[in-house]
Formats: structure tokens, C-alpha cells, sequence
């Protein structure tokens, strides 16, 4: 095709220039039909089973019992009380499991970031392992070991370290225990990969410029780990939001959590409308934070530490 | 900024490391200078990574000794040594700008903020990179990161600075400028530098010393000159400048090649098999009607002549099939009297030009 162009841009340039204007336009056309046609099966997909199940939801949320157009769903979230309770309930479980998993998973994928890489692979698979068991198996494991005469409290008191047992599970410290083994992994698995990557000339270019293990720790490593620690945050976060098994089970009844209370109000009292509208405020809330992590984020690559 | 006066002398002894039964460095002993610019010049392999990163405290020595002016260092821990180093891949400090990277050394001296702002400001023009204080590290080219790094390893004045291989990364042209203004930065600071490099050519442009490594010693250490017209061993001859060798014979006080008596300028070597060193831009024509004396002349038949531009190069091959690499420049009509392909030869090497060094196994 060029060797023709070229001719003819030498003999006329003007009708040349336009022979190849059209050729590549017509290149152009036929890249993006067949991107589109490349695309269409996945767009369908997100369409099928995202698009239209969001839309449809928003949709019923906006109907009451009755079938009447109104925000009665919405309503009464401000109220009845048990819907803020269910609210506050769902964020403090979130923040303390959170907060629980990066209490250990930072120092666990601190070791595992330092480790030899075959020694690190062997540990990694004893930290994915538990994703290969069903979470219900895992949940009733952890009521078997917390319960009232469950393993714990019958080797302490055999132990004599204390006469009562101490009450682990149907409470909040129950859930806590069992999402924080459950979600340890979606933390520990971004934060080791973004310790990885941490160049260790960087650091050894610390302790050569006069900083102290402590303060190489602090100053580089630390900083660096951030973004990884915030994409596990974020992930463990959203889970716990939307957490459903491991409440129910554990929380015998007293931890009542956001999904617990859409699953109660559909299938308990048929109410569908109130149920999607829940889904929703869900869905709003995970996404407004999602956005302030973006937006932190951001911030923070383009030009916290440039400041004096 | 003058960091001569704080200058100061190294000397290693006896320095031993081994990787599991690996050894790497063996009974090894090195002085440098106060104020010296001494490379370490080795393959990949030859210990002098290991020696440098033993120096900076970041590898633990198996034995020796190593003092900084009149102080012991060889267990002092890294951040406590007071040795400014510059790394192979930079290792500026992502998260932070070009300031705040320079700052780093400073700061952990807990310098006050409006010194560490006009030590910076001094630092940055010394490597020319004035104003560029609030780049990110990412939006600094390779040339401008290799300064940076330079700028933070002596802004804090450091008694030694180490270099690892720190051009390796940037292309030819700029690699070749580097050179000249580290050389240039390095006069006008006088520290005490120990520059790791496996370039030869790199090696010999820069440093007032060169120690060639090689299997985890040090084969010589000597002023680049001297490396290259004296070298002491077959490994120094082939690892800096191009050679050829030719086996030649101590026997009765004098040396043979062959049936050829060879000429050398100094003193007669031991008795033996040795190796004759022989650089292929010493070599020249030589015609029949020249004198002999102060000339060795190895007889040879032309291979192939290749012009080069500037210069040309012919390779010859001896009689006992043996090639000789012989390199002119390509003036006046050198390139013209040159005998064609299939033609014999005569190349003259002077006698002060002839090395001689022990063949090795």
C-alpha cells in the first residue's frame, strides 16, 4: 500500500495526501469495529448480570408494600431505630476487624517480604490454604474452638486459668474472630506484594546515609508499604460490609449486620422494597468510600512529601 | 563545600568472605589515598562488589580488618559509618522529591532545617541540577537520578564515597560525559572514592589507582599508565587494553621466540615458558631495509585489513599459525603501503614496548 502513496505524493501531492487521508480513515473505522466486536460478549456480560440487577434493584427500592411510588424504604432508615443500630454495628465490626487484620497481617507479611523466596512461597501457601476451605466449614470450626465448652475455655479451665468460661462466641468478639480469619488473607496477600517490590538497595541506601534500622523502617519501608496496606484495607473494609455467613453463625443473633438485616427483611417478610433499598444504601456507602481511598491515594502520589 | 580536609585514608587487611564454602575474597589487602580515586576493576564474579559492600557495613567480613583514618569500622553497623554511597540502580527514594532525597543524610544528623536547605541548594548546583528541588524522583531522566543520587551521598560530607558501578545504566554519550564531571566533581572535593566498575575503558579514564580483581584477589594496583604498559600477570594484560600473546622461552639470559631472539628493555626474566604481551596498536610495518636493533620483528602473511573510519585493522597470521592483531590510524598513506591479503608481513614491535609476563596453567 505505501509504495503506490509515496508514488503518487511525489507526482501529486495533494491527491496523494488525500488517497491516504481515506485509507487510514478507513483503517481507523475498522480497528474500532473490531475492538467493539472483541468487547461485545464481556459488555453484554456486564450489562446481563451488573447493569440490569443494580438498575432493577434501585428500581424495586422505590416501591412500597403496596405497590405505590414512594420513599417510604428510604425513610425509614432515619426512623426506626434498629436500622441505625444495624448501621453502626456493621461499621464498628468492619473497623475493628479491619483494624485486627492489620495488627496481624503487617508484621506477618513484614516476614514474609523478608523470608527467601522459597521459604516465602511455602509460608504463602499456608496463608491461601484457608481460601480452599468452604467459609461455613471455617465458621463452624470457630464455634467448635470459642463456644462455651468449646476447646479453649475447657483447656483454660483445666488449666485453672479461669473458673468461668469466658463467653468467645454469639457475641460481637465472636464475629470478630472468625471475619478477621477469614479476611486475613485479602490483606496479607496485597501487602506482601507490595512489599516485594520495595527495592532493598532503597533501604540499605537508608542505613548508608546515616538512618538506623528503626528509621529506615519508618521513613522508607513503612511509607512504601502504604499503597499496598491501603488496597488490603479497602478490600477488607468492602468484604466486611457485606459480610453474611460468618455474623450470622457467630454472632448468635446479637450482631445483627447489614446483610443479615436485607436477608431478614426479604425472606423473613417478603419485603422486597425495603430490602433493595438496603442493598442500596450499601452499594452507595462502599462506593462513596472507595472514592475517598481513590481520591487519598492520589493525593498522596501526587505530592504529600513534596511539601517542606 | 570543601570535604578535602576531612579526607581520609583506608586500609583493609587480611579481609576474608565466604558464602557457605564459597570463598570470595581471600587474605585480601588494600590501602587507598586520602583523597583517592581508586577503582575496583574486575568480571562479574571477581569479589569487588563484596569488597565495596563490606566496606559500607551492608556485607559482614569473615575476617580482617578495615580502618578508616585511625578507627576499627569492620563491626561498626552501616548507618553509623559515615561512608556516602552512590548505588548500580540509584536507589533514590520513591516516595520522596529530589529535595527530600538529598535531605535524608541530613536530617538523620539532625541538621537544622535552614542548614539542610542551603547544604541541599549547594549540593544541587555542585551536580547541576539547580531548581529541580521539588521533582519527583519518577520525573527525573537516568542522568538527572545518577545526580541526585551523587548530590545525597555527599551532602553529609562523608569521610569515604562509594561508587557501584553507578553509569552502568545510561547509554554511551552520557556515560562518557558522566565520567569526565565525576572526575572533575571528584578533584574539586578531594574525598577519598572507591569506584566499582567492570569497564576497563571506564576504569582507566577516572581513577588516579585501579586495583584489578580477579577470584576474589587483587591481581595488581597500579596508576592506570603503568597497568597498561606493565601489566604483571596474563590475567591485568588481557583484561585491560586488547593483547595478543605469544609463548615465548627464557633460556641462557636471553628470550626466544622460537627461533627469533627477542629484545626487551628491562632485565632479563626467570628462566621458564612465559607470555609475550603484545598491543596491537605497537605493532607496525616494518620494511626490510630498516635496522633490527631495538626492534623485534615477527614475520607474518596478511589475514584481512579492515577499515574502520579513523583507523584500520589487520590481522595477520605467524608462522606457527598463531593470529596478530596489528591497529593504525588512518593517516598519510599508512593504510596504502600495506601489503594485500595472502601477502607476507613484517611487524615491529620496540623493545620497550615488549611485556613479558608468567604464562598462567
Amino acid at each position: 500500500m505505501s509504495a503506490p502513496s509515496t508514488l503518487l505524493n511525489e507526482t501529486a501531492g495533494g491527491a496523494g495526501r488525500d488517497l491516504n487521508a481515506q485509507a487510514l480513515r478507513a483503517d481507523a473505522r475498522r480497528e474500532s469495529l473490531r475492538l467493539l466486536a472483541l468487547l461485545a460478549p464481556s459488555l453484554f456480560l456486564v450489562f446481563a448480570i451488573i447493569i440490569v440487577p443494580i438498575g432493577w434493584l434501585f428500581w424495586l427500592s422505590l416501591y412500597d408494600e403496596n405497590g405505590a411510588l414512594s420513599a417510604s424504604n428510604y425513610g425509614r432508615f432515619f426512623e426506626q431505630a434498629s436500622y441505625i443500630k444495624t448501621f453502626i454495628t456493621t461499621f464498628k465490626v468492619a473497623f475493628i476487624v479491619t483494624g485486627a487484620c492489620v495488627l496481624l497481617g503487617y508484621p506477618l507479611a513484614y516476614m514474609l517480604s523478608q523470608l527467601p523466596r522459597r521459604a516465602a512461597s511455602i509460608c504463602l501457601i499456608f496463608v491461601i490454604l484457608p481460601f480452599w476451605t468452604s467459609v461455613l466449614v471455617r465458621t463452624y470450626a470457630w464455634l467448635v474452638i470459642l463456644q462455651r465448652k468449646g476447646l479453649i475455655n475447657s483447656w483454660l479451665i483445666d488449666l485453672g486459668v479461669i473458673s468461668q468460661p469466658l463467653s468467645l462466641a454469639n457475641n460481637l468478639s465472636g464475629v470478630v474472630i472468625g471475619m478477621t480469619h477469614i479476611l486475613l488473607p485479602f490483606l496479607v496477600l496485597p501487602l506482601y506484594a507490595s512489599m516485594k517490590t520495595i527495592d532493598t538497595d532503597c533501604l540499605r541506601a537508608g542505613m548508608n546515609l546515616g538512618a538506623g534500622p528503626v528509621a529506615t523502617f519508618r521513613q522508607i519501608f513503612f511509607p512504601l508499604s502504604l499503597p499496598g496496606l491501603a488496597s488490603g484495607v479497602v478490600i477488607v473494609f468492602v468484604l466486611c460490609l457485606g459480610f453474611f455467613v460468618t455474623p450470622a453463625l457467630m454472632g448468635g443473633g446479637k450482631v445483627i449486620m447489614w446483610a443479615m438485616r436485607m436477608e431478614q427483611t426479604t425472606s423473613l417478610y417478603s419485603n422486597w422494597g425495603a430490602g433493595a433499598a438496603l442493598g442500596v444504601v450499601l452499594l452507595v456507602v462502599t462506593l462513596a468510600l472507595l472514592g475517598l481511598f481513590q481520591w487519598l491515594l492520589g493525593a498522596r502520589a501526587t505530592g504529600v512529601w513534596s511539601s517542606r | 563545600m570543601s570535604i578535602a580536609p576531612s579526607a581520609l585514608p583506608i586500609s583493609m587487611r587480611r579481609i576474608e568472605k565466604r558464602f557457605g564454602s564459597v570463598s570470595v575474597l581471600r587474605d585480601l589487602n588494600l590501602d587507598v589515598e586520602a583523597g583517592e580515586f581508586l577503582t575496583l576493576l574486575g568480571p562479574s564474579g571477581s569479589g569487588k562488589t563484596t569488597l565495596l559492600m563490606i566496606l559500607a557495613g551492608f556485607v559482614r567480613a569473615n575476617g580482617g580488618s578495615i580502618k578508616v583514618g585511625a578507627d576499627e569500622i569492620i563491626t561498626t553497623p552501616p548507618h553509623k559509618r559515615n561512608i556516602g554511597m552512590v548505588f548500580q540502580n540509584y536507589a533514590l527514594f520513591p516516595h520522596m522529591n529530589v529535595f527530600h532525597n538529598i535531605a535524608f543524610p541530613l536530617k538523620q544528623r539532625r541538621v537544622a532545617a535552614a542548614e539542610t536547605a542551603e547544604r541541599v541548594e549547594k549540593a544541587l548546583e555542585l551536580v547541576k541540577l539547580k531548581g529541580l528541588g521539588e521533582r519527583r524522583v519518577d520525573q527525573l531522566s537516568g542522568g538527572q537520578r545518577q545526580r541526585v543520587a551523587l548530590a545525597r551521598a555527599i551532602v553529609f560530607e562523608p569521610r569515604i564515597v562509594l561508587m557501584d558501578e553507578p553509569l552502568s545504566a545510561l547509554d554511551k554519550g552520557l556515560r562518557e560525559h558522566m565520567q569526565i564531571e565525576l572526575r572533575a566533581l571528584h578533584r574539586r572535593l578531594g574525598m577519598t572514592t572507591v569506584y566499582v566498575t567492570h569497564d576497563q575503558r571506564e576504569a582507566i579514564t577516572m581513577s588516579d589507582r585501579i586495583a584489578v580483581m580477579n577470584a576474589g584477589r587483587i591481581e595488581q594496583l597500579d596508576k592506570p599508565e603503568t597497568l597498561y604498559a606493565a601489566p604483571k600477570t596474563q590475567f591485568v594484560a588481557g583484561f585491560i587494553g586488547e593483547s595478543n600473546f605469544i609463548p615465548v622461552e627464557c633460556r641462557n639470559g636471553s628470550v626466544w621466540y622460537e627461533d627469533r631472539r627477542i629484545q626487551t628493555a628491562g632485565a632479563p626474566p626467570a628462566p621458564g615458558q612465559h607470555l609475550m604481551v603484545v598491543r596491537p596498536e605497537k605493532l607496525r610495518l616494518v620494511t626490510a631495509a630498516e635496522p633490527s636493533s631495538g626492534i623485534n620483528v615477527l614475520d607474518a602473511t596478511v589475514g584481512d585489513i579492515i577499515y574502520q573510519g579513523d583507523s584500520f585493522v589487520c590481522y595477520a597470521v605467524l608462522r606457527d599459525g598463531r593470529q596478530l592483531t596489528l591497529r593504525d590510524y588512518c593517516r598519510s598513506d599508512v593504510l596504502a603501503k600495506m601489503p594485500a591479503p595472502g601477502q607476507p608481513i613484517s611487524l615491529g614491535l620496540d623493545a620497550q614496548d615488549t611485556i613479558l609476563v608468567a604464562a598462567e596453567g
